[in-house]
């Protein structure tokens, strides 16, 4: 039976007034981005609660609890998987902090969407380990806008008994020579922050091209990492982009040399699988450095609960709280005193957690701007990264 | 009774005898919530989907600009990885579409025509049940099968043959597997509602079975075909997990995820390709005849 065509042509008409309306709405929404917040001058009573935006594992039941009962202020947790979600959960403006990365911190200064940090009021951030102050992803214009949180390092890690001899440089995977004889067996990192190895290798190994931050390239740097890339890519096996897919890769054989983070080697160690790093002689990174990354916990610019955030700051440094963090994770700590809380004596040891000069070589992550830092605007913005990324996987 | 019951009724009663006679407002009245749904839920966030596809990300802040330009629609068309990525999504979508065609007539023809009364029962569970696992441990199961000392590997082995390992012919696998009973369900629903008689009918007059298959159940289930293969089809265009985690290769699905909180308007641009091919294919279906017995 065909149906009448007057009510469907009243459905068609409701339906035409309805996109109507919401392209309206879509016309006039978005809104003008608010300026960056003032620090708190001092701390008052907690407000009862307070939002967080996490990297999972950083917001835990067993450093959460303690925290609650001591201060009253109830968390809440937002786990995010990325650097990207965490910028727009912030801008969002229902949360108080966020444990950031290098390369989102810079985005949420420009954006206003966070307030520098009063460090007066968080007494443990005097013993944080000094390199980890004052630094370009969490200091901007003289001013600290987060508390470290703790941070890592990428570093080459390889099967033993199938890449000989063991390798001291990144080559072994970003020269297509060496790259070659491991076709297929290679695990790169999964994002287009992975520009930036190429770039550390480049800066060594075609000095002519001036790279000094890995993450301020001009065109022609930028293309010159992009194409090492894109002629690694034939003998790339896997890109991994969480750890439990590298673990496995490293377990059963898919994968014999890449790049990794320091829990993964430790987990396949503890597995018993024949994988080897950087040995000490070499100060645990193959020669040209790597690439690594350091969280800071940022306050929101409309924090609704600022009293309750800056405990948080507080006790997330606590040396205690600070070791098992770090532990639970698999990190190297921000607080120096954290040292000698950690369940696994040598954990700080196994982390280089006091070793500036292991840290001296790792460039933390941070977000790609325009401005190049000396004024001039002719760096790569981080959405060329990303395009970048998508034309080097194909 | 109490008393408020009383109200309740002289209520519903006034609603019943405003609504007697006038049976726009009975039909409007009951479509307003759905209808209202589909439009603001599903057709508005479209809407805003297409218009975002024209909208432009500022350089410096990276903020998104609400303005009309043809920008991402052009980095679309001009660079090649967009092509080769667009090209290799449809492929894959279209050869897991026809692998599951394939697989899944046999299937449905002996669940509807051959199998008892039991044996249907129980085909229609076991097609089932796969559904009832999570998705991600299936395409996780497979991750493992297909490792180099996998489980397929060492099967292959003694043949002297290697399984395919990660890559395209993977994502085609798995997607097939995942997909498969969205294809046996609607053909068989499709093969059920052909009269037994109408198969007698075409073998008295002589015609082969070859014949009868060819001339009556296939044109008789031809829209059910179709109807399972929009499923699977534009299940395998939309699907970025599976090419994540059994290949390298981007689909575009990933690229979408790549670009959805810093590019908004390119990944909106980029959510148009699947809609604009589910179109064609649609357009090409009803050419086909598929929507003419429906």
């Amino acid at each position: 039976m065909r149906t009448p065509a007057h009510p469907a042509r009243t459905a068609w008409l409701v339906i035409a007034g309805l996109l109507a309306l919401m392209l309206l709405l879509a016309g006039c929404g978005g809104g003008g981005s608010s300026s960056g917040g003032e620090e708190l001058a001092e701390l008052g009573k907690g407000e009862g609660q307070v939002n967080l935006i996490s990297w999972a594992g950083y917001v835990e039941p067993e450093w959460v609890k303690p925290f609650e009962a001591k201060t009253g202020c109830k968390v809440n947790d937002k786990v995010a998987g990325t650097s990207d979600e965490m910028v727009q959960l912030m801008r969002s403006g229902q949360y108080d902090g966020v444990s950031a990365s290098g390369n989102a911190t810079a985005r949420l200064v420009d954006g206003g969407d966070v307030s520098p940090v009063n460090v007066s009021l968080v007494p443990n951030y005097k013993t944080v380990f000094s390199d980890l102050k004052d630094q370009p992803y969490n200091t901007f214009d003289g001013k600290p806008y987060g508390i470290p949180h703790g941070r890592g390092a990428n570093l080459l890690m390889w099967n033993s008994d199938e890449v000989k001899p063991a390798p001291t440089s990144w080559d072994v995977m970003l020269d297509p020579k060496k790259a070659a004889k491991y076709k297929g067996k290679i695990s790169a990192y999964d994002d287009p922050i992975y520009i930036a190895d190429a770039a550390v290798y480049l800066k060594t190994h075609q000095p002519e091209l001036g790279i000094e931050d890995p993450y301020e390239l001009n065109e022609e740097q930028f293309n010159a990492a992009v194409e090492l890339l894109k002629e690694q890519r034939p003998y790339v096996g896997e890109y991994w982009s969480d750890a439990a897919k590298q673990i496995s890769a490293f377990a059963n054989g898919d994968s014999t040399v890449g790049t990794t983070w320091q829990y993964q080697y430790f987990a396949l160690q503890e597995e018993g699988e024949p994988v080897a790093a950087s040995p000490a002689s070499q100060g645990f990174l193959p020669k040209e450095g790597a690439t690594g990354w350091s969280d800071t916990w940022m306050i929101s610019s409309e924090a609704k609960h600022p009293n309750c955030m800056y405990m948080w700051m507080n006790w997330i440094i606590e040396p205690q709280v600070n070791a098992e963090v770090a532990e639970y994770f698999g990190e190297a700590p921000a607080q120096e005193l954290a040292c000698e809380h950690t369940a696994e004596k040598d954990f700080c040891a196994k982390y280089h957690a006091e070793e500036p000069a292991f840290w001296k070589r790792v460039y933390y992550w941070e977000t790609p701007l325009a401005d190049c830092g000396n004024g001039s605007e002719e760096c790569m913005d981080y959405n060329k990264w990303v395009q970048a990324w998508t034309s080097i996987k194909g | 009774m109490g008393p408020g019951l009383d109200v309740d009724q002289g209520l519903s009663r006034r609603l019943a005898s405003f609504f007697d006679g006038r049976p726009r407002l009975q039909v409007g009245a009951l479509l307003a919530g759905p209808l209202g749904w589909l439009a603001i839920g599903y057709l508005g966030s479209l809407a805003i989907l297409l218009i975002a596809a024209f909208w432009s990300v500022d350089p410096l802040s990276g903020e998104v600009v609400q303005g009309f330009s043809l920008e991402n629609i052009e980095v679309l068309f001009d660079e090649p990885v967009y092509r080769s990525i667009v090209g290799r999504t449809v492929a894959i979508a279209a050869l897991v579409t026809l692998t599951d065609a394939l697989l899944a007539f046999p299937i449905a023809f002996y669940m509807a025509k051959l199998a008892s009364r039991r044996g249907k029962a129980l085909l229609l569970v076991a097609v089932l049940v796969p559904l009832w696992s999570s998705y991600l441990v299936k395409v996780l199961s497979w991750r493992t099968m297909l490792s180099s000392d996998g489980v397929i590997d060492w099967v292959l082995q003694p043949f002297g043959l290697h399984g395919p390992g990660y890559g395209n012919v993977a994502v085609w696998l798995v997607m097939s597997y995942l997909w498969l009973p969205y294809m046996v369900l609607p053909i068989y629903a499709g093969l059920e509602r052909i009269p037994n008689s109408l198969i007698s009918a075409s073998e008295d007059l002589g015609a082969a079975p070859f014949t009868t298959f060819r001339r009556v159940i296939l044109p008789l289930s031809f829209p059910a075909v179709v109807a399972g293969s929009i499923f699977t089809f534009s299940l395998t265009l939309g699907d970025y997990i599976t090419p994540r985690l059994v290949s390298n290769n981007q689909f575009i699905g990933n690229v979408i995820f790549n670009n959805i909180s810093n590019n908004l308007p390119l990944a909106s641009a980029l959510a148009l390709v699947p809609i604009v091919v589910m179109v064609a294919y649609l357009l090409v279906a009803r050419k086909l005849g598929a929507f003419e017995h429906v």
